[in-house]
């Protein structure tokens, strides 16, 4: 009796197990294989004057010539929708929790980024556009800065809301029981213990901002030139790669794939640095 | 005997239930007040009461007395952080701050700005975590992480930041119920050093550590002050049935 029951656990744990090394290799496999073809397809047309030169050579998008255009209008908009992101839900998140924790209105409003945090890229890049058309606005770096930022609002607010809710309250106990106030025990104690967890909401929002090609597809448009003014239109490298597959020549196709490579190691190269702050900072941290 | 805290009418609330029925104590000063009785009976919330942070929780409502040095601590112009300063608190569980050993110690220092940066702020440091037992096994690392330390240490420099604010009071909320035997010797030791300095109150349910460390004992049942007197007296000639019974062992 004894045996079969045991049998029966190693069967489900083989089963678990299995499913579980399945879904790794699964991610892993599809991961290597995107980072593979962008390598292949892309490393060949990657050189120099792609990183420092603006699009050149007749073409719209250019057979020569960089994308330095797209590369600092993607850092400019992703960088400036995640600070602007960044100003709103912070106060958001701890309004959350000090004023409104585990009211009706709270779960309301809990419910509500999670649904926008669904919503595709291309909804937000339609509504920013209605308004612009209502403002009588064009295509503008600032345009897509602020869509760009209700598009990662949810995202890093959902985080930090969790990030605060994850803070124990002992740990507030414990400052305010040598006479620390509120404040100090905000700035100095609960801050230091969620410095590393807003890092990493930083991280994803970023992400999610330097990513997409349809937010910004209507709202910062897209020029060759190198943006200097918020009131202008801005490149972007996920729109650079859309345009640059589009064109019916192989050689400006193949520089799609080196834009990519870039996107895709100005992410890796944020991610790596970032967890690397959010390690040095959670050393500290009480769990 | 001179009185240090006392308590006058004190009840609690958490929303409908009563935690503290009409409460009348005296506790000492620098001696140890131990706080007996089975769980639920009150005795962390009447420890809380005495530092206010009964009203950091929600739905709590208290009416009554707290007398520290005389001075009600309850009356609306007393300033809370500064009433706090004077009584610290060592809970059940260390949470040492998400910073340095170093700036554990020195973080109350420095917010009530006792002393400047530089030699003043090391000396006192080290004084500090001399006092609590912990300087040799940290001198060597004061600028790690405060989470690196073992429970033990955690318990004990959580003791030594506590006392770098000056309090005149020690509450312990069942202090070494979280810790291996050992440390909570150690913890233990301390607390009986600490005594000639500080009045001590703290909350515990195991009856040796009582009978180790107590000068005088109050025994709680349904929040309710059941006894209370010098602890030789109560040990050996409990006045009441539900006393006796309690330190018979019965619950």
């Amino acid at each position: 009796m004894k045996s079969r029951h045991f049998a029966k656990c190693h069967v489900e744990e083989g089963i678990f197990k299995a499913l579980m090394i399945g879904s790794f290799a699964l991610l892993s496999a599809s991961l290597g294989f995107i980072l593979l073809t962008i390598i292949i397809k892309g490393l060949p047309a990657l050189n120099l004057a792609m990183l420092i030169q603006t699009p050149r050579g007749g073409y719209y998008l250019g057979k020569e010539g960089g994308i330095l255009n797209a590369i600092l209008g993607s850092l400019y908009l992703a960088g400036g929708g995640t600070l602007l992101a960044l100003l709103f839900s912070l106060p958001l998140a701890l309004f959350l929790k000090v004023y409104t924790n585990h009211s009706h209105w709270s779960d309301m409003v809990r419910l509500a980024l999670d649904v926008l945090w669904g919503i595709p890229s291309i909804v937000y890049g339609a509504f920013g556009f209605t308004i612009m058309l209502a403002l009588n606005m064009r295509a503008s770096l600032l345009a897509g800065i602020i869509v760009l930022a209700l598009l990662e609002l949810p995202i890093m607010a959902r985080a930090v809301d969790e990030i605060i809710r994850m803070t124990p309250f002992d740990l507030e106990q414990a400052s305010l029981a040598l006479g620390a106030t509120r404040l100090e025990t905000a700035v100095h104690v609960v801050m230091r213990q969620m410095l590393p967890g807003i890092v990493t909401a930083i991280l994803l929002a970023f992400g999610r901002g330097i990513g997409d090609a349809a937010s910004v597809l209507f709202t910062a448009g897209y020029t060759d030139r190198i943006p200097t003014s918020l009131m202008r239109p801005a490149a972007s490298l996920p729109l650079a790669v859309f345009f640059q597959l589009s064109t019916p020549f192989p050689e400006v196709q193949r520089r799609a794939y080196a834009s990519a490579l870039i996107l895709t190691v100005i992410v890796l190269a944020i991610s790596l640095g970032s967890r690397w702050i959010s390690g040095r900072l959670s050393r500290y941290v009480v769990k | 005997m001179e009185t240090h805290i006392e308590i006058r009418k004190l009840n609690a609330y958490y929303g409908d239930s009563q935690a503290l029925k009409d409460i009348n104590l005296e506790i000492p000063r620098q001696q140890v007040t131990v706080i007996m009785g089975p769980s639920g009976c009150g005795k962390t919330t009447l420890l809380k009461s005495l530092n206010r942070f009964l009203e950091l929780g929600e739905g709590t409502r208290l009416s009554g007395q707290v007398l520290i040095d005389g001075e009600d601590i309850y009356a609306p112009e007393v300033d809370v952080t500064e009433m706090r300063k004077k009584a610290g608190l060592l809970a059940q569980h260390p949470y040492p701050l998400p910073m340095s050993i170093y700036d554990n110690v020195a973080y109350g220092l420095r917010i009530h700005d006792l002393c400047k940066k530089g030699p003043e702020m090391d000396k006192r440091v080290r004084h500090f975590l001399e006092e609590a037992g912990l300087w040799e096994e940290v001198k060597d690392r004061l600028h790690k992480p405060a989470v690196g330390l073992s429970i033990g240490q955690q318990q004990r420099l959580c003791l030594a930041r506590g006392l770098a604010v000056q309090p005149e009071i020690i509450l312990g909320d069942e202090p070494t119920s979280a810790l291996d035997p050992i440390s909570a010797q150690h913890i233990e030791k301390r607390l009986l050093g600490l005594k000639k300095e500080y009045t001590i109150v703290l909350v515990t349910h195991i009856l040796r550590q009582a009978k180790r460390l107590a000068d005088y004992v109050v025994y709680m049942y349904l929040g309710e002050v059941v006894e209370c007197g010098a602890a030789l007296e109560v040990f050996e000639h409990p006045r009441q049935e539900r006393t006796r019974a309690y330190l018979a062992g019965q619950f």
